[in-house]
């Protein structure tokens, strides 16, 4: 009987440390089994629980599009038991993923729309798949408009630094980075909060969807920007995180009143989380 | 026993209404025969529900940990000698409290009282003096209340509560000639397999539900050894050596500081004989440092405090 | 389908032969309750019980269970990859199982076997059993299966059934598995039609005995959000000790926790009961935790049975009415007075 809480098995092929503090890694996985990878066929915004045997699993948004093949790539905050292990491991380890599980930011509805994007800190794993399938020649033409407005703490602290600097340079994305605060004279890019700088660049929501993943914070004070700009409730998308085990919506763990992340989540509209019992 | 409710209620209304405790911490009678459950009254208009009788079985005192409030709280003997070792161990400041104290005639052990009946089902229980009455669908009988009193009542010696802002009746005497180890000294005399035996036996039951542990006033740790993660003490599952490792470092984690009242017993729901595992503690205490948990604030529990003529023949 | 009549006596023989084909559960007196075990020497079927302490889900959903194992010796080629443990899912028997628990079963199946996801050791653990159920004469004061869409003599759900007629049991077969049971089963002779009626009437005046009422009929229609910012939840919260003796005895009760266990070079991936009642349970890696408030967590569990349940599945409560939590609780926390609460604010 198919066993969904079965791992794929998986080798770890790069290791890139992300960030100036070495808390964030991203890791790059190459399926032992080939035929995984066509099992494993995921959408931008989906996670997959990546498995270290004798340590535990943890859930992680997958950073790669489908796009890039062969590989999958997840970035990882060091931050408890198996993601301390994880971020001691070694290129050439062997380790499972098992997924994708949960659901995926609305690609059909976005198709046809202006997509805004807007990132804080290390949620921002999701929204690179998404950005990458989205500029993809194959998908381009789906969408219209793309703005991103992505912002960390530091310049330091910024995710998929060399990305990020290409997709400004291209004109088919509008792409705004932006930092808390830096003393670098050579700074190129936008200076102010998330929130303020989404205010600044994004100048209406015809016919635009957003999505929104960042510590809550910043969700918080983007919320009131975006519903200002006129985004009503169903257009504003975010992806929440919960303590989860299976992953499938089975050991009960990660529920919201009704909805589990895991299964029914992890993205959900702002207009389904007034809806749900505060409890996240 | 009943003869306190009526006396818990007005002593609630006057210090509620007189603003000299913020809330009240009390009993309500339970909507089963046998229970009752601990309540948080605030509003005086509420003080009817609390109650007081035989089956005030549990430790209020565990209500108690890192509140910040004027809390006025019914205590017997056992569960005052909790509240001194909580001032002791800064978990409620004396200042915040209003103890109404309650000399205890011992509580009656709810599944005597069930084997008693043959475990036909009980529907109801009325208390008269040192009798109760056993009601049930198709029977009446009546008990002798102290041939059925829980394990610890019955070789209590501190059924007064050693420390109070007020009692509500007079002391009652405290018993005299009792053996409260007595199935201690069988166990210490057994020899070490049938020691293993009787261990593993007693535990085999558990299901890990942590009843006695959350019960317990001592347990007050933010995060209990047994949750830890970095690192993993004990395993989580129904293995029986990690169940056995999690019942006696609870026990050793409750040395010098248990006061026997039983809560832990009565609420596990597989009916474990929890107190065999603090029992052999106490008594060593009492033969090593000659020490009863609970008795004086002018006095740190011995594992707490060096002293010079402390036993020190391990020292080899 | 089976319809036979046995002495008491007969049929305590009867299903001794059960136990060449399957692996046999029956009630046991085990001290002051009574648990379901196996069949074997020495152990006696108490059928005249009440219910048992503990629900006979762990025939099913053991309360640890082994699902993966590996080997962590960098020497072996299969280093560190996961591999399913063998497991045996020969037949297994319930015999005597109370029509609540029963219904538990059917509430329970939808979450571990569902059109998205099936948890292969739930589903084949139970499709391997067969259930044969005992009406229960006597419900007792805490008992609420009528309330809650089941009944003392529900059928649903059951594979045979016994009727417990004072001096003889009437057994009937009610599905393919319960006659390849019963069939097995020499002895009892044909019931004939006045076995029958007084079989039926036991069945309804069994009903009538059920006194305890938990209102549920308003319970889909209110705002989850209403109810879950109700505010009678600190106060039915403060005596909970937060310990997991509702959700380990709960028939109904699912969650469960995944665990990886190393021993040298060798370990397991394993599964245990989990509770909600446990402050760990939502306790992120970062430290957040939406459930840091006992009473967060009290509420959590009252609203899954009764709010969460209903609303997702549209099939009633996630309750079979068994009355163990409302006779167990240590503090007398009592569900029937909490969905009251609910079904009226």
């Amino acid at each position: 009987m198919e066993n969904p809480y079965l791992p794929y098995p998986v080798r770890i092929d790069k290791i890139i440390t992300e960030t100036e503090d070495r808390n964030l890694k991203t890791f790059r996985f190459v399926f032992l089994n080939p035929e995984d990878e066509e099992k494993f066929a995921y959408t931008p915004g989906q996670f997959a629980e990546l498995s270290i045997a004798g340590k535990g699993e943890i859930p992680i948004g997958i950073a790669s599009s489908p796009t890039e093949k062969g590989f999958v790539t997840f970035t990882v905050n060091k931050t408890g038991l198996v993601t301390t292990y994880l971020h001691n491991m070694n290129e050439g380890d062997v380790m499972g993923i098992r997924g994708p599980l949960g659901n995926w930011y609305p690609w059909d509805e976005m198709e046809g729309k202006n997509v805004v994007i807007v990132g804080g800190g290390f949620a921002f794993t999701t929204l690179r798949s998404s950005i990458i399938s989205m500029i993809d020649p194959a998908n381009r033409s789906k969408f219209k408009d793309i703005t991103v407005v992505y912002g960390a703490r530091t310049p330091g602290m910024l995710l998929y630094k060399d990305e990020l600097a290409q997709w400004e340079q291209r004109d088919d994305i509008n792409m705004h980075i932006t930092v808390d605060g830096t003393d670098d004279p050579d700074w190129k890019y936008n200076t102010g909060f998330v929130p303020t700088i989404t205010e600044e660049k994004v100048t209406n929501a015809d016919n635009a969807i957003a999505i929104v993943c960042g510590p809550p914070i910043m969700i918080r004070f983007t919320q009131p920007v975006l519903e200002k700009l006129g985004f009503p409730p169903e257009r504003i998308i975010l992806s929440l995180e919960m303590r989860m085990k299976c992953g499938i919506g089975i050991c009960g763990r990660c529920n919201i009143g009704d909805q589990y992340v895991c299964k029914d989540g992890p993205v959900f509209s702002l207009a389904q989380l007034k809806e749900m019992p505060s409890e996240y | 026993m009943l003869k306190y409710a009526e006396k818990i209620k007005e002593t609630a209304l006057k210090l509620l209404k007189e603003n000299r405790v913020d809330t009240f911490i009390g009993y309500k009678k339970g909507t089963v025969p046998m229970m009752n459950e601990p309540v948080l009254v605030t509003d005086p208009d509420k003080v009817d529900q609390l109650y007081w009788d035989s089956f005030c079985g549990l430790n209020l005192c565990n209500y108690l940990t890192k509140r910040t409030d004027k809390i006025g709280i019914v205590a017997n003997g056992c569960n005052s000698r909790n509240i001194v070792t909580h001032i002791i161990e800064n978990q409620i400041k004396r200042e915040q409290l209003y103890i109404v104290g309650i000399p205890c005639e011992g509580m009656i052990d709810h599944r005597a009282v069930m084997r008693a009946v043959k475990y036909r089902e009980i529907l109801d229980i009325k208390e008269n003096g040192g009798k109760f009455l056993v009601k049930g669908a198709d029977f009446e009988e009546t008990f002798e209340k102290e041939k059925f009193l829980q394990g610890n009542c019955a070789t209590c010696t501190h059924r007064n509560p050693v420390i109070h802002d007020e009692i509500l009746g007079d002391p009652v005497e405290e018993q005299t000639g009792v053996e409260p180890f007595k199935d201690v000294k069988k166990i210490e005399e057994m020899d070490p397999a049938k020691k293993q035996t009787f261990f593993t036996g007693l535990i085999s039951r558990c299901i890990r539900c942590y009843a006695c542990r959350n019960s317990c006033p001592l347990c007050y740790c933010p995060t209990c050894f047994v949750d830890e993660s970095t690192p993993q003490w004990v395993g989580k599952s129904s293995d029986p050596t990690d169940t056995m490792t999690f019942h006696f470092l609870r026990a050793y984690h409750c040395a010098g500081r248990c006061t026997d009242c039983g809560a832990c017993e009565r609420v596990c729901p597989m009916g474990i004989s929890m107190r065999q595992f603090t029992k052999k503690l106490n008594k060593d205490c009492q033969d090593l440092f000659s020490w009863e948990a609970g008795l004086t604030l002018d006095q740190r529990p011995p594992l707490d405090v060096y002293r010079p003529d402390d036993y020190n023949d391990f020292i080899k | 389908m089976t319809d036979k009549i046995f002495s008491k006596e007969e049929w305590l023989g009867g299903i001794e032969a059960l136990r060449e084909t399957y692996g046999v559960f029956v009630p046991v007196k085990d001290g002051d309750f009574h648990t379901f075990m196996p069949l074997s020497e020495g152990k006696n079927p108490d059928f005249d019980y009440q219910n048992s302490r503990l629900s006979p889900k762990s025939v099913v959903y053991p309360q640890s269970e082994r699902l993966f194992e590996y080997t962590l010796d960098k020497a072996d080629s299969e280093a560190n990859i996961v591999k399913e443990s063998p497991k045996d899912y020969s037949p297994k028997a319930v015999i005597g199982i109370r029509p609540c628990d029963v219904h538990a079963f059917q509430i329970v199946k939808r979450n571990f076997d569902n059109p998205e996801y099936r948890d292969p050791w739930w589903v084949q653990h139970f499709e391997s059993t067969t259930l044969v159920g005992l009406g229960c004469n006597e419900p007792c004061s805490t008992c609420f299966c009528t309330e809650v869409g089941g009944g003392p003599f529900n059928q649903e759900g059951l594979d045979a059934f016994l009727f417990d007629m004072g001096e003889t049991y009437l057994v009937k077969g009610l599905t393919d598995k319960g006659e390849a049971l019963l069939g097995k089963i020499t002895g009892g002779s044909p019931a004939d039609d006045q076995a029958l009626k007084n079989a039926e009437d036991l069945a309804a005046s069994a009903s009538k005995k059920i006194t305890s009422s938990i209102p549920t009929d308003k319970l889909k229609e209110k705002r989850t959000n209403d109810l879950f910012n109700a505010p009678f939840w600190e106060d039915t919260a403060f005596a909970c000790l937060n310990c997991g003796t509702c959700t380990f005895l709960c028939p109904t009760c699912w969650c469960f926790d995944i665990q990886d266990e190393v021993l040298g070079k060798e370990g397991d991936r394993i599964r245990n009961w989990d509770s909600c009642m446990s402050p760990l349970f939502t306790l992120h890696g970062s430290g957040h935790n939406p459930r840091d408030n006992k009473f967060q967590r009290v509420r959590q569990r009252f609203m899954h049975k009764l709010k969460y349940y209903v609303d997702k599945y549209d099939d009633g409560v996630q309750c079979s009415g068994c009355g163990r939590c409302v006779r167990y609780c240590p503090v007398n926390i009592d569900i029937r007075e909490v969905c009251k609460l609910m079904n009226s604010f």
